[in-house]
């Protein structure tokens, strides 16, 4: 996973509430068997005018004009700023997977869905909750200003705008030593294998039947 | 000692290791593995040269890509026409055989939607943590299991690790009270309670199902109910053991048997809220006051009773609340101030997760029974849960009902409720589904999906609107 710590990035809006994760990235795009490549199809629906397909190549369909991640002022965009419940509905990890293909790092939101939240930080994502305000303020300057940058700081946790205000963010201590490390969290958990161990040998005790060939489901 | 919900003693039963930073390592019982969310998992364990903790936690079945048209399921994986679709359909059957999990394939009569067939094979069991690459596991939940869905790393996490680092959730409790009406039905009670507390209401909370309504529910309706916990933003639900979880538990091929199944049930009966545990938030509802439920908007939580009237975006309280209101409206071709029984689906899908069991399919025959789609209806699907729940429907005459109404009778899987094998919505076109979610595209680009419970899908069937499945046959007459 590759680790975040300070990112001065474009920034993009989504600028609509309850974005799930179907709008994120369509079922058909979910066949695949592998982890990367689904950048050209973030939001797909909303981004091109036809149906698309896996294994099509994006660059010969036609683009929606209106939505913004379309237009030039947006292009090279890795900071994405959006509404409220933002990646609600399915647990499919393809979603932080297109989103990190596509350029994006960060997220800002006033709120998000518990399953997406946890799914970004396995992918180097930095979701970030900024109150509604915050966010709404954000929005405004982002379409007045061509360009906008915003920068995060993930040691400080800080969003700062071009103008120099800053708004803090909370973050998990643990998730945020794993991302700032670029961590795999396997390799952090098997740290405490013997701690599993005895607690698997006191629970399998305790409740038998959850164990063991007779619970295999046949 | 103090007061605990449930869902205290179900962290507390499977809490390995508290961390100074507040997360935890929480032990995973049962791991349920279908073909969308597993590949990339696997091949992460084998990139790290990694093995399965515990391989019999393990329990997988391909669900999301199978095709339910019998001529193509007939040829088994090979036989799925879509390539991409049979890759990762083979994909599960040849990772299950490398790491030695047992999975339940495609044509094993045992085969189904994954949170059908986990509580139907045992796998599910009262006091688990039951976790799955799906965000419906909330629906294992309704046997007071701690039962969630994770994302393709968690998945990974799981069979390495047997764990999940986890945050402690609060604790919210869902009541409803007192009697439903006939008619009215769990889904009803979902969708009551998503249009009470919204989409985002039960984020960061595991929510506990309670009160009389609650209680009286089968444990088909409480799976129902668990499974939408999703939908109002909780990642899990529960419902608190009593007779009817030990009922439907006992006996099946999964569950202990002789002096363990004794030691089992006096275990499962402190799987309960203690009488003065305290929750981070209570939301009660009325039983009584619960109408059947049609969703007209592209948000679970755009919702109406039946004799509902769509919203005008102008009277909405907020900006951004208006903006939904109106892109809604638009995506689903619908204008402000339509009834809902006006609208006409063109499709009518009974199946998913959420509405395939038998008892789903019972209520949805007693609706058909003798009578015909209407003709404007194109096309009426009806998919079982799973080959034993097929059974079942066919042992009770319910396919021949639903066939000779003029509907068709297919086998088991995810289906339409996400179209990612071939059943799926056109452009525009509208309906009346049994599943979870009416994201706009979900059922098929463009489509316009209604959710509402089985009986009130069969009733859209046969009177081509919507209509309340109360009044069908005066609406007939």
């Amino acid at each position: 996973m590759k680790a975040f710590t300070v990112l001065d990035g474009l920034a993009a809006p989504m600028d609509r509430a309850n974005v799930d994760t179907d709008l994120i990235i369509p079922k058909q795009f979910l066949k695949s068997i592998k982890r990367s490549g689904f950048g050209p199809n973030l939001f797909d629906e909303l981004r091109y005018l036809d149906e698309g397909q896996p294994g099509q190549d994006c660059s010969q369909r036609p683009l929606n004009p209106d939505f913004p991640l379309n237009q030039d002022r947006y292009r090279g965009a890795s900071v994405l700023l959006a509404r409220e419940n933002f990646g609600c509905g399915s647990s499919r990890e393809h979603a932080p997977w297109a989103l990190e293909d596509y350029g994006f790092r960060c997220i800002i939101a006033p709120s998000f869905a518990d399953i997406f939240y946890n799914n970004c930080f396995k992918n180097g994502i930095l979701p970030v909750v900024l109150s509604e305000a915050a966010v709404e303020q954000l929005f405004r300057e982002l379409y007045a200003t061509e360009g906008y940058q915003l920068q995060v700081d993930l040691p400080a946790q800080t969003v700062t705008t071009p103008a120099g205000e800053a708004f803090t963010f909370e973050v998990d201590a643990f998730r945020k030593h794993c991302l700032l490390n670029g961590l795999d969290d396997i390799g952090v958990t098997l740290e405490s294998a013997e701690t599993i161990r005895g607690f698997e040998a006191r629970w399998q005790q305790q409740a038998p039947w959850l164990f063991g060939a007779g619970n295999r489901g046949h | 000692m103090a007061a605990l919900t449930l869902y205290d003693k179900l962290w507390r039963n499977h809490l390995v290791e508290q961390r100074d930073d507040g997360s935890a390592l929480i032990y995973i019982d049962r791991h349920l593995i279908h073909e969308v969310t597993s590949p990339q998992a696997f091949e992460g364990l084998r990139l790290a040269g990694r093995q399965p903790w515990r391989r019999d936690a393990n329990l997988a079945v391909p669900d999301h890509n199978v095709p339910t048209e019998s001529a193509e399921r007939a040829g088994g994986v090979a036989g799925i026409l879509d390539p991409i679709s049979r890759l990762q359909v083979q994909t599960l059957d040849d990772n299950c055989l490398a790491f030695d999990i047992t999975e339940i394939q495609i044509n094993d009569r045992r085969q189904g939607i994954v949170h059908v067939v986990g509580p139907e094979q045992g796998a599910t069991l009262p006091g688990m943590t039951v976790v799955c690459g799906d965000s419906h596991t909330s629906t294992h939940g309704a046997f007071g299991a701690l039962a969630h869905g994770i994302g393709t790393s968690e998945v990974e996490h799981v069979l390495a690790t047997q764990c999940l680092v986890q945050k402690k959730m609060k604790n919210m409790l869902v009541r409803v009270d007192g009697q439903l009406q006939p008619g009215v039905t769990a889904k009803d009670v979902a969708l009551a309670i998503i249009g009470e507390i919204g989409t985002a209401g039960g984020t960061g909370y595991a929510i506990e199902f309670g009160g009389d309504v609650v209680r009286d529910m089968s444990m088909e309706g409480r799976m129902t109910l668990c499974n939408m916990s999703i939908e109002a933003g909780a990642r899990m639900g529960m419902v608190a053991v009593d007779q009817a979880t030990i009922d439907y538990v006992k006996d099946r091929p999964g569950a202990p048997r002789g002096e363990l199944w004794d030691a089992a049930v006096s275990a499962w009966a402190d799987l309960h809220s203690d009488p003065d545990a305290v929750f981070d938030r209570e939301v009660v509802l009325r039983g009584a006051d619960i109408q059947p439920q049609v969703t007209w908007g592209t948000s679970p939580e755009m919702v109406l009773p039946i004799d509902g009237v769509l919203p005008d975006p102008e009277s909405q309280d907020t900006a951004s609340r208006r903006a939904a209101v109106q892109r809604a409206l638009e995506y689903m071709g619908l204008t402000p101030g339509m009834r809902i029984r006006d609208i006409r689906p063109d499709r009518v899908f009974i199946g998913s997760c959420t509405n395939s069991r038998i008892e789903d399919l019972r209520a949805a025959a007693k609706v058909v029974r003798g009578r015909k789609v209407a003709a404007s209806v194109k096309q009426a699907l009806v998919v079982p849960g799973s080959g034993l729940v097929k059974a079942q429907a066919e042992a009770e005459g319910l396919d021949r009902i639903f066939i000779e109404a003029g509907m068709e009778w297919r086998e088991p899987g995810c289906s339409m409720c996400l179209a990612m094998n071939a059943d799926k919505l056109g452009a525009g076109e509208h309906c009346a589904s049994t599943s979870n979610r009416n994201f706009e595209g979900r059922q098929g680009m463009g489509g316009r999906t209604h959710l509402v419970s089985p009986a009130m899908a069969a009733a859209a069937a046969v009177a081509g609107h919507f209509v309340d499945v109360r009044r069908l046959e005066e609406e007939l007459a």
